[in-house]
């Protein structure tokens, strides 16, 4: 097969194309992944990324596997619909932002908004994750989507949630604030789910949710998440899901009901 | 307590000439006819009459008409019916007041105050009829300059064009969501647009699959709930509208309630039926310009630069630098919705309070992209309150590349600006999703009529370009010179970069 040359180095390795990322705009960089795809080549190794925006994004591949070997920059796979990536190294904003289906492993850290409206598939990033991380992530039929963090995450997680789950571990902690989740935890959720490897005071939650105690089904999925996130990461599962869970979900699902009047109808 | 609340409106009924034949009843979505067969009695339920006029248009005998109620409370200059029929509401409910359809302030109207200009004796008009006439108009990013390769005899563009969209008419239907109005308003206005070879807005609501075979002609919308966002409903349109904010509402969101959303509505929405679908306020990925450019560029990278991207913003205070901020950060097209702007539910006290005029707006955008020399980045489109042809001249004359039009079209489907979207009743089939009351708008029938709105109007703009001497609309656009304004005040005039008229 022949690989446009552009600025970009491409070569071959078994089966992967490798493209050396290094110098290479973003706009290149993502043409050429789109061309690749498009001649049917399924496994791309990106190496020296250093901060490229929008890799991956709007792509429908559901069989396309995306090695990133660095810093992937903001908006990864945003809108994607199917590919896997594993980025080695940390992701910023808005990873997995409004991704369709598809699946992001994340060896290192994230930064804010990561999984920001996904209506499918599944976000794990084995360290932590920064601000407003969840955010209006829904579901609708069989698409419900995940999000596993290993660390810990900031303020507004998994605020407006509208479905999916969201996994909070927490098997690392920060010195600096070493509580599981930041403030405003899930405010306005009215769908969904978000598990926290702790325990969570009331006085966290934001308005329009509450916790719940966990049901066999909810033990059954975060053995199952909790599981594939540990094999991701070569981790014991065993000894993970071994301690108590918080669950947090909406007060109701219809929030703002009581909110409003017609001055007709009185 | 003693509810005295008298009602709006009051149902007359010709007892001479009814036949007893029920078909008020059928035909009131609001409940307002009632007839007990026992005692052989009609009872009208006056306070819930909405004055659509459904009824009094489809009684066989045209026995039923509707009259404002002359039941008011004393009147007063301050407190005037309205007031103190809110704060009764409010002192009941405890709850925000909920409406539709735009502004009811008695705020003025710019447009009404601007006229237009003619040719007399020493620049001739031109007769459409006689000279071709250009209305054709092209929205998003024009090039700095144009190079041109010769190749032998032929001629080839060498700089390579951002996609535009191109419009036959500078007048396009307004983003109102499938959720909102039903499919078969959507379907009138798709089907009237790719008629005529302007677009029409899907609003937040998605892509109903109906849609699909007009789908070149439609402009996809991205809102804060990301509803119905999905890659492939983002390559399959002809553009992208980021809504920021609307001008029914600035700087709130909305929400869809549980029960409106159906089997259907869920299945273009993706999300879950009953459950409500919310759009925050802001976007929660974007709080700043360089947010609103990464999802821009997000959204460009997803359709791989095919599509031009807008921006829909409120028309705000501030709406100058906030509007050249949105180009800077690559938008395609600002689009600007004025105080005026419809909408299917707002709280009452955000649609009548908050926003500019557009009028202002588009002047002062305008005028503020040209001093930065950046117009040609992106185009202006204005929406809120277009009302005619003369209105689509005004905003063309102070500066906008097109307009969004969305109550009027709706008129033209047979709305009577009942201002009841919210109860999702509506008597004419537009906005409702009830089976029923949706098979009072024929598709076919909506189309041909949006259709000629719009050949009507393009057919006046290019009479009122021919009056002015002009044979493109392009002529007109920014072309303040050819505006004159009556009765305003200096810093008004200045805003709107208009002569008062004699000068
Ligand atoms: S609400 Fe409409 S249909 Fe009902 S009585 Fe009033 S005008 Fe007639
Ligand atoms: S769309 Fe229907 S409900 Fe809304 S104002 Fe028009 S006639 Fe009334």
């Amino acid at each position: 097969m022949e690989i446009p040359l552009r600025k970009a180095r491409v070569s071959r390795e078994d089966e992967f194309v490798v493209i050396d990322a290094k110098g290479v705009h973003y706009r290149e960089l993502n043409e050429l992944i789109n061309e690749l795809v498009e001649r049917g080549e399924r496994k791309l190794r990106l190496l020296n990324v250093n901060g490229q925006r929008y890799i991956a994004d709007g792509l429908r591949c559901s069989d396309c596997y995306i090695e990133i070997h660095g810093v992937a920059g903001d908006d990864l796979a945003a809108f994607a619909n199917g590919p896997t990536i594993v980025v080695y190294g940390d992701v910023q904003d808005g990873a997995g932002n409004t991704m369709n289906a598809g699946r992001i492993i994340v060896h290192g850290n994230g930064t804010d908004i990561i999984g920001h409206s996904m209506r499918g598939g599944e976000i794990f990033v084995r360290g932590h994750v920064g601000y407003r991380v969840g955010i209006h992530m829904k579901e609708y039929r069989e698409q419900v989507p995940v999000l596993v963090v290993g660390g810990t995450a900031g303020d507004f997680l998994g605020e407006y949630m509208a479905g999916g789950r969201i996994v909070i571990l927490g098997l690392e902690r920060l010195e600096t604030y070493p509580e599981i989740a930041g403030e405003w935890l899930a405010t306005g959720i009215h769908g969904g789910a978000i598990y926290l490897r702790d325990e969570v005071d009331e006085d966290k939650l934001g308005y329009g949710a509450k916790t719940e105690r966990l049901s066999h089904s909810d033990r059954r999925f975060l053995s199952e998440a909790v599981g594939k996130f540990c094999s991701c990461f070569s981790l014991n599962a065993e000894e993970v899901l071994n301690a108590e869970f918080t669950k947090v979900v909406p007060k109701s699902h219809r929030p703002f009901a009581e909110m409003y009047s017609d001055s007709k109808e009185g | 307590m003693v509810r005295n609340f008298p009602p709006d409106f009051v149902v007359r009924v010709d007892k001479e000439a009814c036949i007893n034949c029920m078909r008020c009843i059928r035909e009131c979505p609001f409940g307002v006819h009632e007839y007990d067969k026992e005692k052989k009695r009609w009872k009208r339920h006056h306070d819930k009459c909405v004055a659509c006029l459904r009824c009094a248009y489809m009684c066989p005998t045209q026995a039923i008409s509707i009259e404002r109620s002359p039941m008011e409370y004393s009147p007063h200059p301050v407190w005037t019916n309205r007031v103190r029929k809110d704060i009764k509401t409010q002192a009941e409910t405890g709850a925000v007041i909920l409406t539709a359809m735009g502004n009811e302030l008695p705020y003025m109207s710019y447009f009404d105050r601007l006229v237009l200009d003619a040719c007399q004796v020493t620049n001739p008009s031109i007769d459409p009829l006689r000279e071709p006439m250009e209305l054709r108009t092209y929205i998003g990013r024009k090039p700095e300059k144009v190079e041109i390769e010769e190749e032998d005899s032929s001629i080839r563009l060498r700089t390579k064009l951002a996609p535009n969209l191109k419009l036959e008419t500078p007048i396009m239907f307004a983003h109102m969501s499938y959720g909102s109005i039903s499919i078969e308003a959507h379907l009138s206005m798709a089907r009237a647009a790719k008629e005529v070879g302007t677009y029409m807005g899907t609003g937040e609501g998605g892509m109903h699959v109906e849609l699909y075979p007009y789908a070149d002609h439609i402009i996809t919308q991205v809102a804060s709930g990301r509803f119905a966002v999905h890659e492939e409903y983002l390559k399959r349109g002809a553009a992208i509208e980021i809504k920021i904010g609307q001008g029914a509402k600035p700087g709130i969101g909305g929400h869809l309630p549980g029960k409106k959303v159906t089997e259907e509505i869920s299945r273009t929405r993706m999300i879950p039926e009953g459950s409500d679908a919310i759009s925050p306020a802001p976007h929660h990925d974007i709080y700043s310009i360089e947010d609103l450019s990464r999802l821009i560029y997000a959204l460009k990278e997803a359709t791989r630069y095919k599509k031009p991207v807008f921006v829909k913003i409120a028309a705000v205070h501030n709406v100058a630098p906030i509007a050249v901020g949105i180009i800077r950060a690559g938008a395609d097209a600002v689009v600007i919705d004025g105080f005026r702007a419809g909408t299917g539910a707002a709280p009452q006290v955000h649609r009548d309070h908050h926003g500019i005029p557009i009028e202002a707006a588009i002047a002062s955008v305008d005028r503020r992209l040209r001093e930065e020399g950046i117009r040609h980045w992106g185009s202006i489109i204005a929406s809120g309150g277009i009302r005619s042809s003369a209105d689509v001249a005004k905003a063309i004359a102070l500066g906008a590349d097109a307009v969004y039009i969305g109550t009027a079209a709706l008129i033209a489907l047979g709305c009577t600006v009942c201002k009841k979207c919210y109860t999702g009743k509506c008597a004419w089939g537009i906005a409702t999703q009830d089976p029923e009351l949706r098979k009072r708008l024929d598709p076919e029938e909506g189309a041909r009529r949006a259709a000629n709105l719009l050949r009507a109007w393009s057919h006046e703009l290019k009479e009122i370009l021919g009056a002015l001497g002009l044979n493109s609309i392009e002529s007109l656009r920014s072309n303040r010179d050819r505006l004159r304004g009556v009765g305003l005040s200096e810093p008004e005039l200045r805003v709107l970069g208009v002569k008062p008229a004699g000068e």
